[in-house]
This record gives structure tokens, sequence and C-alpha cells, in this order.
């Protein structure tokens, strides 16, 4: 029988050894495929044994997103506190047991679980793995300004709408407000999530967890003139003193594009006008005639020099944020024969299908700010490790070079005006030059309008540029609503900016 | 040095193992864990040495490594049980105490000669056969996972296929002792046996839904039919009977089918029907939930694991993340906390158990030894494959229980039992020697 004994010990070891090839599998092979899994919660819950790492705003010491200590089944977990209860909530987003993460929280999760793939970092939390303590995440500093964020966000109050400020010549976000917000901290309770969705606000549905600064998508109205001017001046086309006759509308397929109206409600008509005037008071049949003769493929291909038609880099999910463009049934479109498909004279004073985002329309400032050139926008100044040493600073970061010095010198001369004495006089600080443009984009058959306003100071040399609208407004003017949000914002910023300078 | 100072030698070094397998559990969950489990392993050690003092004096001459084995697989499960549930912990200390007492009184009454089982093989036959339809019986059987394999009688709860596997490796071995050169010679009329035994095996299936179960008896059943009869055929003609009544009972029985079909597509990309809830959810999240999750804490164990007491079975809303963890799949825990090195060191230890109990069968002198430790090692075996592969995914997974490892009394009972069996056939062997 001994012959058979060892047949069956044999196959016996073999099947023990077959559990060993087995787990190795698992373990080895199969273990980055099982870990990357949505549904496997071991990683999830893992992520909360750490420690995650602080949000502070710009001071360094407004604590934005701590974290609070649980214990769960005997393990130590940390979950997420936001101090604040809603300051740049779409901006910074969430990070909840349940319902995973958004904004900042899941952009930076790397940095913020010390998992980032940094040296230093890697050895700190190798050395807290060995010892089995507790990992601890990096810590954040982001550029958003306590003040002038506080500031956006009471302006926006009861409004819909977005707020975004940056510095031009570095791409700092300073202010990125959306309106109506919410309080993150709801997403972690009980019915948190139906109640931020029931949020009452003037807009159908409120959708408080929409960044409107990135995500949003407005008809631009008349800010889109600084593009069309870009294209006409860039292109030597026309010069800034090139002559118009305004006769209060424009023709297109031979009906009337009239100009807005007057106080008489007549549209209004300025008869003999340059471009350069013609966008200091809005004129649109100036920029319609200015549309017709460069051809909607030129607006557009100007447009796209700004960034148009790619969506903006920022440290939020790509799927927060949206390319600006025309759009057909809600998606971005494009034209294969602009100069058949597109609209130029509609096209070249914001209306047409073109849809913006606040960001994109807060670089358009800032490009011209910066004398053409447009900085990457970033929210995350510096990354800190627990200790406190600096583990990675965001350098200012060149995106494209979009207008000539000169014509970029022109269009902020242009915007100066518009402060001074044209549609924006309500965005005037005394003793600060502001550069500026409005919008006022029609939305229906109604007398409700978008209002805009983009804008940068000081003019000379600019430390802020940005961009506010606010939907749907009742005879809203974007020089009557946005413009004095505008001037706040750049009001906070402005003695902080300068400290800041040497 | 002798076979029982080696035996002490080595139960001394498990000792210290479960010293130091309490003591990472303490230090990883202070929280929720005293000073005084570490007194679990002082009593373990306690009791493992008077089990070996009864070796001493019943099975002076036998396998020394066996018990060491046994009580070092029995201190990794206590200690994973330990770490999953403190008050399960306990009530497995007292199940091992029970099983340790049985052991004594096995080797006691029997180490003279064991061979007396021999002429109660019927009986041995007959209660295996009672034992596995214990669970059928209404008001004493339960049903867990879709499997009837549970018995409850009062606070009791008992596996009773567990011990059914220890009367039925007793009656073989006693029966194919017997008629071994009849059966040997292959004649159709001899059959009848095999052909019943497989209708058995097929009834089991039926009866408990399991075919992890049905697979360990008739396994069994086979590997001893070969070292009785050395022909191959009957064991590729078992296999066939096996496969082509496996097969019926995927099409004819849901819960068989189900099982087949999360074996074979744990993950689903789009809605499939979830008959627990009559829902439509992805199937990771309804019929395969355990297995899945069980292989994320497989895979998160990765080269090194967790550590003792660092793994992760919670949710962060504190609902255990795998069900039926501390019996039917300790291993995946294990997997996480000690890591492939750990586990495949515990791996190990299951192989170097089933090599010293083969050479048990190698050295014993008579059939009916041979045959019972063999059986008993194959069955220690293939019960550990068929539990170990389900929750591997090479197999289907089925609710047995790993020997020594798991929670659950019955399985302890048993495998000391089996221990008992394999020790007083090799204090024979080297007596006689």
């Amino acid at each position: 029988m001994n012959r058979q004994i060892s047949a069956v010990a044999l196959a016996s070891l073999v099947l023990l050894a077959a559990l060993i090839v087995g787990t190795t599998y698992w373990q080895t092979w199969a273990e980055a495929g099982l870990a990357a899994r949505e549904d496997n919660e071991i990683q999830r819950v893992a992520q909360f044994e750490i420690r995650r790492g602080l949000i502070y705003a710009a001071d360094g010491k407004t604590l934005l997103a701590g974290r609070v200590r649980k214990q769960v089944g005997g393990q130590t977990l940390y979950f997420r506190r936001y101090p604040t209860h809603g300051f740049a909530s779409q901006a910074i987003g969430y990070s909840t047991a349940t319902r995973s993460r958004a904004g900042i929280e899941q952009e930076e999760n790397a940095f913020l679980t010390a998992s980032n793939q940094d040296l230093g970092t890697f050895f700190e939390t190798l050395g807290d793995k060995l010892k089995g303590t507790t990992i601890t995440g990096n810590n954040l500093i982001l550029n958003l300004q306590v003040r002038a964020q506080r500031v956006a966000q009471n302006a926006l109050a009861g409004k819909c709408g977005a707020a975004v400020a940056l510095n031009p010549t570095t791409g700092a976000v300073y202010v990125m407000a959306s309106s109506p917000t919410y309080d993150p901290n709801l997403m972690e309770q009980k019915g948190g999530y139906a109640k931020i969705q029931a949020t009452k606000a003037p807009c159908h549905p409120s959708a408080p967890l929409l960044n409107r600064a990135t995500q949003g998508l407005y008809p631009p109205g008349s800010t889109f003139k600084t593009i069309t001017a870009a294209a006409a001046l860039d292109d030597h086309v026309f010069t800034a003193r090139s002559n118009f006759y305004d006769p209060g509308y424009c023709t297109e397929y031979g009906k009337h594009v009239s100009n807005a109206l007057d106080q008489s409600g007549g549209a209004e008509a300025f008869g003999n006008i340059s471009l350069f005037e013609a966008y200091v008071h809005s004129v649109n049949a100036v920029y319609c005639m200015i549309g017709q003769k460069l051809g909607a493929a030129r607006v557009l291909e100007e447009a796209k020099k700004f960034g148009f038609y790619a969506v903006p880099p920022l440290e939020t999910p790509a799927n927060a944020r949206s390319a600006s463009g025309l759009y057909e049934k809600g998606k971005l479109w494009y034209p294969k024969q602009p100069q058949y498909d597109v609209d130029p004279g509609r096209l070249a004073f914001g209306q047409e299908r073109m849809l913006v985002t606040p960001l994109q329309m807060a670089l358009v400032a800032a490009t011209v700010a910066n004398g053409g050139i447009e900085m990457a926008p970033h929210l995350v100044k510096e990354v800190r490790s627990p200790g406190g040493s600096l583990v990675d600073r965001t350098a200012p970061q060149r995106l494209r070079t979009v207008l000539s010095p000169k014509t970029a010198a022109s269009l902020r001369d242009m915007m100066v005006q518009v402060v001074e004495r044209g549609t924006g006089t309500k965005a005037q600080i005394p003793g600060v030059q502001v550069a500026g443009k409005t919008g006022t984009a029609e939305i229906c058959q109604c007398s409700n309008y978008d209002a805009w306003f983009i804008f940068f100071a000081p003019a000379q040399h600019p430390v802020v540029a940005g961009a506010v609208v606010a939907e749907s407004q009742p005879n809203g003017f974007g020089g009557a609503i946005s413009a004095p949000i505008a001037k706040e914002i750049v009001q906070a910023i402005l003695p902080v900016a300068s400290k800041a300078k040497p | 040095m002798t076979a029982r100072n080696r035996e002490l030698a080595y139960l001394i070094v498990v000792g210290a193992l479960t010293g130091l397998g309490f003591a990472s559990v303490y230090i990883a969950r202070q929280s929720e864990v005293s000073w005084g489990s570490l007194s679990y392993a002082a009593f373990f050690l306690g009791l493992y040495l008077a089990a070996h003092v009864i070796a001493r004096v019943a099975v002076p001459k036998a396998d020394p490594y066996l018990l060491p084995m046994a009580g070092f697989l029995t201190a990794v499960g206590l200690t994973e049980i330990y770490r999953l549930g403190p008050t399960d912990a306990f009530r497995q200390g007292l199940w091992i105490v029970i099983a340790v007492a049985l052991f004594g009184a096995a080797l006691l009454r029997l180490r003279r000669d064991y061979r007396l089982l021999e002429s109660y093989k019927y009986l041995f036959g007959l209660g295996a056969i009672v034992l596995l339809f214990l669970p059928r019986l209404p008001g004493l059987g339960t049903t867990v996972n879709g499997a009837r394999l549970w018995v409850h009688a009062g606070p009791l709860e008992f596996q009773p296929g567990e011990l059914a596997k220890i009367f039925l490796i007793v009656f073989l071995a006693a029966y194919l002792r017997e008629k071994r050169e009849v059966l040997a010679q292959g004649r159709l009329k001899d059959l009848g046996p095999l052909l019943l035994i497989w209708g058995a095996a097929m009834l089991v299936l039926v009866e408990t839904n399991d075919l992890g179960s049905a697979l360990l008896y008739f396994g069994i059943f086979l590997a001893m039919l070969y070292i009785a009869t050395a022909r191959l055929s009957y064991v590729a003609g078992g296999l066939a009977l096996f496969a082509a009544g496996g097969f019926v009972a995927d099409r004819e029985i849901a819960h068989v089918h189900e099982r087949i079909v999360i074996w074979l597509h744990p993950w689903t990309t789009t809605k499939v029907f979830c008959p627990l809830t009559g829902t439509m959810t992805l199937r990771q999240d309804c019929q395969s939930y355990q297995l899945v999750k069980s292989l994320y804490s497989i895979g998160s164990g990765g080269f090194a694991g967790t550590g003792l007491g660092k793994g992760t079975f919670t949710t962060p809303d504190g609902q255990p993340l795998i069900p039926y963890v501390k019996t039917d799949f300790i291993y995946s825990a294990l997997a996480q906390e000690l890591g492939l090195i750990g586990v495949s060191a515990l791996l190990l230890v299951f192989m170097l158990f089933v090599a010293r109990g083969m050479k048990i069968a190698l050295q014993a002198e008579d059939g009916f030894s041979k045959l019972l430790a063999a059986g008993l090692t194959f069955g220690f075996a293939l019960q550990t494959f068929i539990i170990v592969g389900g929750v591997l995914r090479l197999i289907p997974v089925t609710g047995i229980t790993l020997p020594f490892v798991s929670y659950g009394g019955s399985s302890v009972v048993a495998n000391f039992l089996l221990l008992a069996g394999l020790l007083l056939v090799s204090n024979r062997a080297n007596a006689t020697q």
C-alpha cells in the first residue's frame, strides 16, 4: 500500500502548494487591480486611518479643512471637519466616508494622504509605517484670501452666480466663489446631501455643489468684445481709432440687430464713433460690423488663442471644469464651416451660441493685464509637511502668449476708459485706476440678463484680475450689478497684495 | 533526545509564539484589549503542556511534531479570532479546552489498541450518515449562507459534518481493509459499494446544497479506495461520476449554480438580478459580495501584511466588511494581517502536518492503521484545500472550516480527535519497530 500512500501524499502536498501559488497571485500580481476597484472599502478605510492633511487659506492661519478623531470598530479613523462651514466650498470640495471626494480634496488627495511621490514624504511615511505610528498627510496652503473670498460670497449671497479673482502675473487664485454655496460638513450627516440639494436660490436647479466659477456656462455678452477687439487690433485690420457709423443697429441676414436701449426706451445710436469709443460705451452695432468684417472663423480663432475650447488647468477634478466655446445641444460645438454656420455679428458681441465660464473670462482679463501673456491659474500656494517644511511650492507657469504687448496695451486703455467714463463707472475706486468691461447677456426673450464684469487693477501695475457674473438679473446691467461686486473684491485684495510686494 | 522531550521543546516554542501574537494584538489595539489578554497565551501553553503529559503517558513513542503543529495552528486561529472579537475568542478557548479533554480521553481509552474500533465499523458508518443528515431535521438544522451545514440546539451551534468526516474515515479504513482484495479484482459486481458511496455523496450534495462538503467526503473515499486497491481507474471513474453529478447539480440546484456563477464571474460591469434583494445590482454588491470583499482583504495584505491587529475588517461606519470572516473566511483575515510571508508560512505548517501524517501511514504495520492514518491526513489536506481554494477563487467557495484555525467548536473537537488518531497510529508503529 505504501506506493499508493506516497502518491496520495504527493497529491495532497501539490494541492496545498497550489494554495501558496494562489495566494501569491492575489497578493502580488492582482494586488494593484484589486486596490483600484471602487468597491474596495479597505482602500477607502485605509485612507481614513491617515491623519489627513489640513487645508489653510493664503494667510497660513485660517483653517479651511480640519479633522476629528473617531473610534470605529477598534480603529482610530480621522474624518474631515470644515470649521468655516462653507468657505469656497465648491473649490475646496469635501472628503467624506460615504460620498467620496470633490474639489481640491479629490485632486490633491495624494498630498493630503502623504501618498505623493516625493522623496521626503516617502521617507517620513515609511518611518511612520515602521514605527507603527499614524501617517499624517501634508498640509495645503491655498492662495484663497479670507477677506476677499468672504466679500465675494457675501456680495453674491441671495443671487446665483460666481466670482473669480487671480493675480495676472502669477496665476494665483485669490477668490473663487460660487453662489449658492453649501456647508460641506452636511455631506457627512444623515440627510445632509438632500438638504444641500434643496438649497433655495433664485435659479433652478439651485445646484449648490456645482462650481459655477469653473463649470457654470454663461453667454459672455459684451465682455466678449474684448476678444473681438483683440482680433481686430492684432490683425491690423482696424486700429483703435478706426471709425464706424452707428445707426443704432446692425443688419444681419436682412434683419436689424439693435443696440441696448437708452433711457427713453429706444435703441441708442451714436452716429460716428471709433472702435475705442464703441468699446467704452459697449456699442453692439459697431462690434457686429467688426465681426462681419473679420468673419466668425477669425473671431473663434482669437478666442482659442485665449484658451477657449480647452479646459483651463486648475487643482480641481477635470470633470468639475468646463471648456468655453460655442455650445450646441449642451455639447461643445466645433462648427465645420464657421463662415456659414456661425453668425459673425452676434458672436462678436458675445451672443450666438457662445458660452463661457467665469474662470475663462477672468483669464481673458488677466491676459490683457499681463501684457498678453496668460498665466496658469492655481489654487494651491504651497504644500508643507506636517512638521512644517516645504514639500512643494507652485511656481508661476506661463500658459500661452495670446496678444502682442501693443494690443494688450490698447485693450488696457480701452478697459480703463470703460470704468473712467463708460459703462463700468460703478467699479471706480478712489486712488486706484481700475480697468474693466461690462457684459449684459441676453438669456431669454425677457428682461432678465446675466450681468457680467471682468476687471483688473491697478491698471498700470495689475495685482488682481477677475470676473463676476450674476445670473438672470431683472433689468440687470453688468455695470450696475457686477461692477460694484468687483470693486469690493479689488478693495479687499489691494491692501493685502500691496503689502506682500516689497 | 526522546520523542516526547522533543515535543516539549517545540511546544515551548509554540507557547512563546502565541505570547508574541497576543502581544502584537495588544499593542495594535490597546484601546479595546487589556494586558489580561496575554494570560491567554500562558493558559494555552498550560493546556498544551497538559496534552503533552497525557501524550507522555498514553503514546510515548508517537510523532513529536504533530502536537506542536496543531498547537501552533490553533494558536494562530485563536489570536486572529481574538483580534476580530475578544468574546468569540473566549468561547473558542472553552471549545479548545473541551477538545483537548476529548483528545486526552481518546488517547487514554485507546492507548492499548485502537484497532478495536475496527469491530464497530458499521456503527461508525451509520453514525456518519446520521450526523450528516442532522442539519436536515426540522427545528434543529439551520441554513447559513444558503448551505445547510449547521445544527442548533439551545445555545450550542454544531457542524456535525466535521465529526461525520472522522467517523467516515474510521468506517472506510475498516471496511476497505476487509474488502480490499475483492475490490482490487475490479469485478463489476463488486462496484456496488462504490456506486453506493457516490450516491451518498450526491445525496449529501443535494441535502446540504454544499458542493465542497460533497467533494470532501467523496474525495476522502476515492483516496482511501485507491490506497486500498491501487486501481487508478477507480479514481478516474469516481471523478468522472462526481463531475457528472456536479454538472447535474449545477443545472438543477439553484444554490449550487449560484456558487459556480459567483466563482466564474464575481464581478459584473452591468447590473444583474439580485435574488437577495429582488433588485438589479452589480454582482459584487450582491451574491459575490463576500468573495469579492475577501479577495480585497487578501490583496490589501500584500507581501508583508498589515501586522496582527492592524488590518481593516470594518467599514468607516462600523459595519463588518466580510461576512463569516471568523469561520469560513479566516484565511482572508490572516492573509491581510500576516501578508504573503505569513500565510505562506502557515500553509507550510499545513504541508508539514500532512507530510508527518503520511509518514505515519507509511510506517504503520497493518492495513487498517495505514488506511486510517492516510485517510485522516488526506481529509485534513483536502479540507484545507477546499476552503482556502474557495477563498482564493481556485474552486467555488464552500462553507467548511479551516482545520484548527477557524472559529467553531465542532471543527476544533473533530480536528483534535483526528490528531489523537494519528498519534495512536504513530505510537503503535514506532513501538513495534
